[in-house]
């Protein structure tokens, strides 16, 4: 009974994202193109909605479902993983126009063909717990 | 009786229709405080960690041995999110869907890719007749690395950076995010043109 929140929650997403259609390969191309402001403007909101939660949430101390105080770790410092990880995710992302969350919901919508980009996303991800030691971080 | 049945359809009306984005991204960035209510932290790259270790290659790779079972609630999160999406695309879904602008349209015809009518996905890309074509196939594969490898390295992707981390203030997200956009630019606008 536990998943299940976390199964709604997932499904909600799922219509939300379709639905704003940030799943959409012509979104992500119309944004790099600069020639629509949708995906800036989901972006944005989404970050906006964010701060102003994290803000009550730190300042009114407010607990979590089973009553602990709300902590989300820093993340790690550090900048070359930053820029180059980023940079090659941003090749990706504009080339297949799909990001992780948008690749598991176009394979669940039906669209096959991109189970190849999960295969290729498994693979990379597999590529860098391989490689991980010999890069800078 | 009539009257119901009218304001039932203009309520699908707005739900089939493109939904605004100063709705979605507050509706996202609900989620994300969801996640943080339920004690975890929005991010979906790390499930293809998850993934990877499911097949038993922790024993080989170290970055894959690792509790990837504390970490089984974010699948079922994707789990939901597939689901969500096959009923936004089957039941949810109509003609004005994926309006974008006419210019991009014009731009997409001169690269030889078919215009949205509706749908989410190009049929040049995403099309079964893909599936006959090795160039099709491994483009997919490639980005697919890339996004991959990518949001491993910088430790996260367009969830965990773009929106965790930018709502909780993290220069590194801030760096990462940049990252993502300056690579993106290159792709579509140096890269993309040579490949279509």
């Amino acid at each position: 009974m536990k998943a299940i929140k976390y199964l709604l929650v997932g499904l909600f997403f799922g219509i939300v994202l379709t639905k704003c259609e940030a799943v959409s390969w012509y979104r992500i191309y119309e944004m790099f193109q600069f020639q629509s402001f949708h995906m800036y403007g989901i972006i944005m909101v989404a970050i906006l909605t964010g701060i102003v939660g994290l803000q009550i949430i730190k300042r009114k101390e407010v607990k979590d479902i089973k009553g602990n105080p709300i902590v989300i770790q820093d993340k790690e410092k550090g900048s070359v993983r930053y820029w180059i990880g980023g940079l090659i995710f941003g090749l990706g992302w504009a080339m297949v126009g799909a990001c992780p969350g948008p690749i598991f919901i176009l394979i669940g919508a039906g669209f096959m063909s991109v189970g190849l980009i999960l295969f290729g996303a498994v693979l990379g991800t597999f590529l860098y717990g391989v490689i991980k030691d010999k890069l800078p971080h | 009786m009539n009257f119901y049945f009218c304001r039932k359809s203009i309520f699908m009306e707005i739900i089939t229709h493109t939904w605004h984005w100063a709705i979605s991204g507050f509706l996202i960035g609900i989620v994300m405080l969801l996640l943080n209510y339920f004690g975890k932290v929005f991010g979906m790259s790390s499930n293809l960690r998850s993934l990877c270790s499911m097949t038993g290659v922790g024993k080989r790779v170290p970055f894959f041995d690792w509790d990837w079972k504390s970490q089984r609630w974010n699948l079922v999160v994707v789990l939901g999110a597939m689901l969500g999406g096959y009923i936004a695309v089957h039941f949810l879904s109509d003609a004005s869907n994926v309006a974008i602008n006419p210019k991009t349209i014009e731009q997409l015809a001169a690269l030889h890719i078919d215009a949205p009518n509706g749908r989410l996905l190009p049929d040049a890309l995403f099309g079964d007749a893909i599936f006959q074509s090795p160039k099709m196939i491994l483009i997919l594969i490639i980005g697919g690395v890339l996004i991959g490898f990518g949001s491993r390295y910088a430790g996260g992707c367009t969830s965990g950076h773009a929106i965790s981390g930018m709502s909780n203030l993290q220069i590194p997200s801030l760096k990462a995010v940049i990252g993502f956009f300056v690579g993106g630019l290159i792709m579509a606008h140096f890269i993309l043109p040579l490949i279509f």
